[in-house]
């Protein structure tokens, strides 16, 4: 590619997309300035092409002119790239593996059945609320009593669930999920993670992600 | 220094991913005791420390227990000495995490189905898209020795699979998906995988795979069907 390497951070994103906060939250934890690129998904840019030709997906960070893709690999390169604040992982292997082992099963399972939620409707629907309460009774047991995932700091499996609880109302209105009821020491520890700066800068509005869903639906011709 | 703690690997025979587990501690030259599975019946010490997904492997350090294939290579790599597994740059490293989990989220599904599915067009629709991400390993391995440069790393481990039992399941199913025709490079990588002397100390036989796993076509079979029966 003729030209010279952007230098700094730009993050190529889309504004409702959890996958995307993660990243932002990273950054902002890290104090790092970046250029935020709000992309059209349903009309691709080339520079997202070009930098994720694999999976023409965001986020994207390009870091000096180099792409780094998939959200959770790239909150682990901003831990690393950028080690002279704050960690966001712990520096203990075992304590490392934990933090990787449940950020994978957020990635495995939240997403995915969080959709099913919104998107079907009689049996497939009230299978995905089954499943969604396991998963958050799951991840409520991991987090136990303690004030963050990773202990007494915010970490990377906090960040990597904080985004959803902006999808907390959707589940509840679409998918009649209580997570105030179901799990309430989960709803404890999103409030307590709402009142950090940078999830707060970063999350979508609540009643806002409902309001996308509800025209996604429409789109789909899901009543 | 004390007494280093014993490492243990709960794997079940056979299990491409159980063998993940079983390179990294091997390249890395850690010892331990391998306990074999039977799926079919899991064990209280499976089910104790693999609670949420019940699945091997499982890697016992100590009392510590560390499941997800690729979660325990990483760890094997940052809690014992030796060869690294990763580079030490962090885009370095970025790059190795996108590919492991490139192959550990777009080869499973396709692969499968592509080897156990009815012939048909969805099956061949597999069979493309199985082929479509192998092209983009060829692409990642041309000119490289192993995908970790000049020695095994976490994508070769990660990749570990193919190199064995791909040829496996190509051999029982009767289909043709990694031929060395259309990926010359990674058939060559395959060969150097499954030769490289850590690599060769735990990797089942081919004629061992082809043996447990032509007593189980029937029943993928079915499984498939059934999945794909609406």
């Amino acid at each position: 590619m003729a030209g010279e390497k952007r230098k700094g951070l730009q993050l190529l994103d889309f504004w409702v997309s959890p996958f995307g906060q993660r990243c932002r939250i990273a950054l902002d934890e890290k104090a790092l300035p970046y250029e935020y690129l709000e992309q059209d998904l349903g009309n691709k840019s080339e520079l997202l092409i070009r930098s994720n030709p694999v999976h023409k997906k965001i986020p994207v960070l390009v870091h000096d002119g180099r792409p780094v893709c998939e959200s959770l690999i790239i909150v682990q390169y901003i831990d690393e790239a950028f080690s002279s604040s704050s960690s966001l992982l712990p520096s203990d292997p075992y304590a490392r593996a934990q933090a990787r082992f449940w950020a994978d099963y957020i990635d495995k399972k939240v997403y995915d059945c969080g959709t099913r939620l919104w998107k079907t409707k009689g049996e497939p629907q009230q299978q995905a609320r089954k499943e969604m309460v396991e998963i958050l009774k799951t991840l409520e047991g991991a987090l136990g009593d303690k004030p963050y995932f990773g202990g007494d700091e915010f970490g990377f499996v906090d960040v990597a669930f904080v985004p959803f609880t902006a999808w907390f109302l959707t589940y509840e209105r679409f998918g009649e999920i209580s997570v105030e009821k179901e799990c309430p020491k989960l709803a404890a520890w999103a409030k307590r993670c709402g009142e950090r700066e940078s999830v707060k800068k970063n999350l979508s509005p609540p009643e806002k992600v409902y309001e996308f869903i509800a025209t996604l639906k429409k789109k789909f011709g899901i009543e | 220094m004390s007494q280093p703690e014993t490492v243990k690997l709960i794997n079940a025979f056979g299990s491409p991913f159980g063998h993940r587990a079983e390179a990294a501690l091997c390249v890395k030259g850690v010892p331990y005791e391998l306990i074999l599975e039977d799926l079919g019946s899991k064990s209280e010490l499976l089910l104790k420390h693999n609670p949420v997904h019940k699945f091997v492997p499982v890697l016992l350090h100590g009392d510590r227990a560390v499941a997800e294939s690729i979660v325990i290579i990483e760890y094997i790599d940052e809690a014992f000495e030796g060869p690294p597994l990763l580079p030490a740059d962090p885009h370095g490293r970025a790059e190795a995490r996108f590919w492991a989990q490139f192959i550990d989220h777009k080869f499973s599904r396709p692969f499968w189905l592509s080897f156990w599915m009815e012939d048909g067009p969805r099956k061949e629709a597999f069979v493309k898209e199985a082929k479509e991400n192998l092209a983009l390993l060829e692409g990642q391995i041309k000119g490289r020795r192993f995908f970790g440069g000049d020695d095994i790393g976490l994508v070769d481990i990660a990749a570990g699979g193919l190199a064995r039992w791909v040829g496996v399941f190509e051999e029982v199913a009767g289909v043709r998906v990694m031929s060395d025709e259309e990926f010359p490079d990674l058939c060559q990588w395959a060969e150097r995988y499954v030769s490289h002397e850590s690599v060769n100390k735990c990797l089942p036989s081919r004629g061992e795979l082809v043996a447990l796993y032509s007593s189980w076509k029937e029943m993928y079979m079915q499984v498939a069907k059934v999945k794909f029966s609406s």
